[in-house]
């Protein structure tokens, strides 16, 4: 990389309301937060901007807080705190979250930036979904915009944010049960996933969450699966997970996906490692949850 | 544009530099310190490790605007004070750790290892194996030294438990 000298603005806002005016007036910026995305791109000249436009001096994107009930975890939060500092209440993004490059990107790299790259395989997709959580993008013009995660990708790289929106932060209740991620990779560290899952158990409501990752044009649900596994579950004995029940609950999250043969691995191979993936995560998250002491009912 | 860093502990001013230049770029081309190494410029040597605010990162990921008026520690910053009477620079522990380990081969990752290595220690005073090999996952050594690199950060380690602390300096 050289001082090149072509042009390009590198924009430096201390507030969130300058941040949002200065994309409201330069829509083609590209926000930078922790760089472990945008930097590689630039670096290679893949990309080349009209304006970097640099969110590190807008304090209240690296803190979270609850409202509601709910977490509101600023968009660039990096890894290495969440997973510090929230992995109990949201540990499937937590595991996600370690698995993330290496200490050096954990400790730069945020969900908010994940988010914005909106790359098939990013870590933090899987979770998101299976969680239900919910991204809060704003904009100058048109003020803050709630878009649940499921509804946020749109296609390989591509999202539901508007040129002139950033994205604030996302929303999570915290875990109500267990929750479980998987990446395949060849290496456990410095690895983007060949594909991956992620699995969260909503007890409350008999329901199971799901997130398929690096299989499809975008990170996405698995909703026959959910279905199924919600019905099949015994929510109200706790009783043992049917082999036959798990498998199926493979298949279905396999049959979900879409992927293609690219570099890090074949369709076939990526189907067949959700179906693992998947029938592992669910195996986990029921027996936490048989093992985990009922609360004892008021009832 | 100009940026301006706090550097190893004194402010360093650049003049002219490209908005999408890296850290990296900066301190090894125009602030002549080239002890951060210049590998794949996409964090997966981690040759490039410093110290960004106390933290950990890879330098050619930070874009050098970002680091305006921020604190950045290098390699070169982490020896103990000015030279001794020999010439000889006072390596830091984890420095000499290195070299009484014999924990490098061709030393172009050294650098990135020894600012890791370092934040590990200080965090940690006691890594098991386990949580040297994750501390160090983000550093590849392509002679593949790694025992000897392993050796070296337990040896660290080791002597800052018998300093007791009180002779080491962070």
């Amino acid at each position: 990389m050289t001082g090149t000298g072509e042009e390009m603005e590198f924009m430096r806002p201390a507030t969130w309301a300058d941040a949002l005016a200065a994309k409201a007036e330069h829509p083609g910026a590209l926000p930078i937060q922790g760089g472990t995305d945008v930097m590689v791109e630039i670096n290679f000249d893949v990309r080349r901007p009209e304006a970097l436009l640099d969110l590190n001096r807008v304090a209240e994107l690296t803190e979270w807080d609850t409202s509601g009930g709910r977490l509101r975890v600023g968009a660039g939060v990096p890894y290495a705190r969440l997973i510090r500092e929230l992995g109990d209440r949201l540990p499937g993004l937590a595991q996600a979250a370690r698995t993330v490059g290496s200490p050096q990107i954990r400790n730069r790299g945020s969900v908010g930036g994940n988010l914005g790259a909106a790359s098939p395989a990013g870590d933090s997709h899987p979770p998101l979904l299976a969680g239900d959580a919910v991204v809060e993008a704003e904009s100058a013009a048109r003020g803050v915009r709630m878009i649940p995660a499921a509804e946020f990708y749109l296609g390989v790289k591509r999202s539901a944010l508007e040129p002139d929106e950033l994205i604030r932060a996302f929303w999570s209740a915290p875990a109500s049960g267990p929750q479980y991620f998987s990446k395949i990779g060849t290496r456990n560290a410095m690895v983007i996933a060949v594909c991956s899952f992620a699995l969260a158990l909503h007890p409350e409501e008999r329901r199971v969450g799901t997130g398929v990752g690096s299989a499809a044009p975008t990170p996405r649900r698995a909703p026959a699966a959910e279905a199924f596994a919600s019905a099949e579950l015994d929510w109200e004995g706790r009783g043992p997970l049917p082999d036959a029940a798990s498998r199926r609950f493979g298949e279905l999250v396999a049959d979900a996906a879409a992927p293609i043969d690219d570099v890090r691995g074949t369709a076939g191979y990526r189907r067949h490692a959700l179906a693992v993936m998947a029938r592992r995560t669910l195996a986990w998250a029921w027996n936490d949850h048989r093992a985990a002491t009922p609360e004892r009912r008021a009832s | 544009m100009r940026v301006t860093i706090t550097v190893n502990g004194s402010a360093e001013t650049v003049d002219d530099v490209w908005e999408g230049e890296s850290l990296l770029y900066a301190l090894r081309e125009r602030m002549g310190l080239p002890g951060s190494k210049n590998a794949c410029e996409q964090g997966e040597c981690g040759s490039c490790t410093v110290y960004l605010d106390g933290v950990p990162v890879c330098s050619c990921l930070v874009a050098v605007g970002q680091a305006q008026g921020r604190d950045v520690r290098t390699v070169e910053g982490l020896t103990e004070g000015p030279p001794g009477d020999a010439g000889e620079a006072r390596l830091d522990p984890v420095q000499q750790a290195f070299v009484d380990a014999g924990a490098v081969q061709c030393g172009f990752c050294t650098p990135g290892l020894i600012v890791a290595s370092h934040d590990l220690v200080e965090r940690n005073p006691e890594p098991s194996d386990a949580e040297i090999r994750e501390a160090l996952a983000g550093n590849l050594c392509r002679c593949t030294g790694y025992e000897k690199i392993l050796d070296a950060v337990r040896l660290a380690a080791a002597r800052k438990r018998t300093a007791g602390g009180k002779a080491v300096r962070s």
